[in-house]
């Protein structure tokens, strides 16, 4: 597999010129560049689609093995990957780079671009989640399907009708970005936040996510999961993770009901299967 | 041991260090907005600076003390007082029990920090005891302090009955730290550039290193939302979101700027225009709404090396208060 090489001796910019000639399946280009003193990202260029995740991921993977002290945490988003540092500890631990944490961090960074291979991540399951649609659980079902010039039941089909990769985990506790959302389902935000329950399955664009807890959202909210996908006192707090497979499937308000009754019932187990 | 809230303040958070490691969980590093008081506080009464402290804003709250108790207060000059007697900062201060801690008035900064000899017992979350009110975890029961709140702390080894006199509330031990050289010019804010400073228009580069920008009211422990002069920037859309980190500058649609702070998400999509550094987190902290703010650009050379340069003092406290404590104790 032919990878472009990425002159390391002259990469004292911190910024790399996306190569945008030179992609390629394998190997996207990249653009390092700092996020302040104490954190580096590495942006794979193109869109961001689940070939750039997996290579992020694959990234991830490849610091991860050779972590060193001052190394705090790496963060995978949809088509980067970010290196947070404490420079001091850095400083320490890597005495003979004398360039300064920051060029220490970076050279690690583009090594992992170049070494890491995406066909190392595993492969994992489909996790298929409950979703119960409309009325109460999701309030702008309605709205979305009235703005689509569809009904409720097509808005649901075109939601349940795909599988989902997650591309990354943020804004809250556990709450996946979900991609990519069929184009007849495509909404825009709403202009304000609103109060959104836990467990709220919401659209954004070319995006669908899940709020793990109860917090204001922007995101139009078409139904609700019984699950918790964030759980504070399990040895696995969330329930999907960046990399997963994730399918919808509708439930009735019944059916939510008991699903809730029974999860309250189960003993809180670390990283607990789906049902 | 312990001490109990008979009034809680406006938000009163057990905080730390902070708990990075999580960012691919969506769980931000959180932690004390002014790390720096913090430490510091932690080192005055001999612990290391990762134990739990308190973080406190105006109004603050008060405090029973139910045993004699080595404290710091450090940060904000929030005018504390012990039995309604003055009671310095930066300073370890021993508390007679059965005395009341009170801050009745504000005087400078935004944050406030309070440390005991041998740190508050608590289960930490996730390796940190930092409190992180989005996840409801950390800290003390993941919440903000309440009046009736018992904060057990651990047993003290120092013998400070001895150190008080008779017919005294408290009393203070003889070293201090100086802290003028961290917050002298307390607007001016160093940065690194961001990603995409080079796409800000000429203009607004400009503005950006000569305006004065004030913090919002509405800014908190998530971030500061900037008013000043609008800023412009080429392709100005959103972007994809990528992971943000402390300090990060973003320009808002409203062409309006905002740093973020302690507990900010995880990941943002708004351009990163700049990047407070590490070394002036600290007094940016301390600085409230109302406040202005005047960015300076720096290389990544000399944010590193402020850095070290507080770490290093930081190292050299750590020792002399330790010394300090034996020789009491001996």
């Amino acid at each position: 597999m032919p990878a472009p090489r990425l002159a390391c001796g002259s990469a004292k910019l911190a910024n790399l010129a996306p190569m945008s000639a030179m992609i390629n399946r394998y190997q996207p280009a990249v653009s390092i560049f700092p996020l302040g003193d104490s954190a580096i990202t590495a942006e794979l260029g193109g869109d961001a689609d689940e070939e750039l995740n997996s290579k992020a991921l694959a990234m991830q993977d490849w610091l991860i093995a050779r972590r060193f002290p001052g190394i705090l945490d790496i963060i995978v988003a949809y088509h980067s990957v970010s290196v947070f540092y404490d420079p001091v500890r850095v400083r320490q631990e890597r005495p003979d780079c004398r360039q300064g944490a920051f060029a220490c961090v970076r050279d690690c960074l583009e090594e992992a671009w170049r070494e890491a291979r995406p066909a190392f991540v595993p492969e994992r399951g489909t996790i298929r989640v409950p979703v119960c649609y409309g009325g109460e659980f999701g309030p702008d079902l309605e709205a979305v399907a009235e703005d689509k010039g569809a009904s409720a039941e097509d808005c649901v089909g075109w939601h349940v009708g795909r599988t989902y990769r997650v591309f990354m985990v943020g804004f809250l506790p556990g709450f996946p970005y979900l991609g990519v959302v069929d184009e007849r389902l495509r909404v825009p935000r709403k202009e304000k936040p609103s109060p959104v329950r836990a467990g709220s399955v919401g659209l954004a664009g070319k995006q669908t996510g899940i709020y793990p807890v109860d917090s204001p959202g922007g995101w139009r909210i078409i139904g609700r999961t019984p699950w918790k996908l964030f759980d504070r006192g399990a040895d696995m707090p969330i329930r999907l993770k960046t990399g997963d497979r994730v399918e919808f499937f509708p439930i009735s308000p019944e059916e939510f009901a008991a699903e809730v009754a029974r999860l309250a019932g189960l003993p809180r187990v670390a990283g607990q299967s789906p049902p | 041991m312990s001490f109990s809230i008979i009034k809680a303040g406006l938000l009163d958070t057990i905080q730390d260090p902070g708990r990075p490691g999580y960012g691919n969980w969506g769980i931000g590093p959180g932690g004390a907005m002014d790390r720096y008081a913090a430490e510091v506080g932690n080192l005055l009464v001999g612990n290391g600076k990762q134990e739990a402290v308190i973080e406190i804003h105006f109004p603050g709250p008060q405090i029973l003390f139910e045993q004699n108790t080595l404290i710091a207060i450090t940060g904000a000059d929030f005018s504390p007082t012990v039995n309604d007697q003055g009671i310095p900062r930066w300073q370890p201060v021993v508390i007679r029990k059965n005395t009341i801690l009170h801050f009745p008035a504000h005087v400078q900064g935004a944050r406030c920090y309070i440390s005991v000899h041998g740190g508050f017992c608590m289960q930490k979350w996730l390796n940190s005891f930092s409190t992180n009110l989005k996840a409801a975890a950390g800290g003390w029961h993941g919440r903000a302090l309440k009046k009736g709140d018992e904060l057990p702390f651990a047993e003290n080894t120092i013998y400070f009955a001895g150190l008080l006199r008779e017919d005294r509330d408290f009393e203070t031990l003889p070293w201090r730290v100086n802290i003028e050289k961290l917050y002298r010019h307390p607007h001016e804010i160093g940065f690194v550039p961001g990603h995409e400073w080079k796409h800000l228009s000429p203009l607004s580069q400009t503005r950006f290193l000569q305006e004065n920008f004030l913090i919002h009211p509405s800014s908190d422990r998530m971030g500061y939302q900037l008013k000043g002069a609008p800023l412009d920037i080429e392709g100005a859309g959103e972007q994809v979101s990528s992971a943000v980190s402390c300090g990060t500058v973003q320009l808002l649609p409203n062409r309006q700027l905002i740093v973020l702070m302690a507990d900010h998400q995880t990941t943002g999509g708004y351009p990163r225009v700049a990047h407070v550094i590490s070394a002036h987190l600290p007094k940016l902290a301390q600085l409230r709404p109302s406040d202005c703010v005047k960015f300076r650009m720096m290389d990544m050379a000399t944010a590193e090396d402020l850095l070290a340069a507080q770490h290093k003092e930081l190292h050299i406290l750590q020792r002399a208060c330790l010394d300090h404590l034996n020789e009491l104790v001996c």
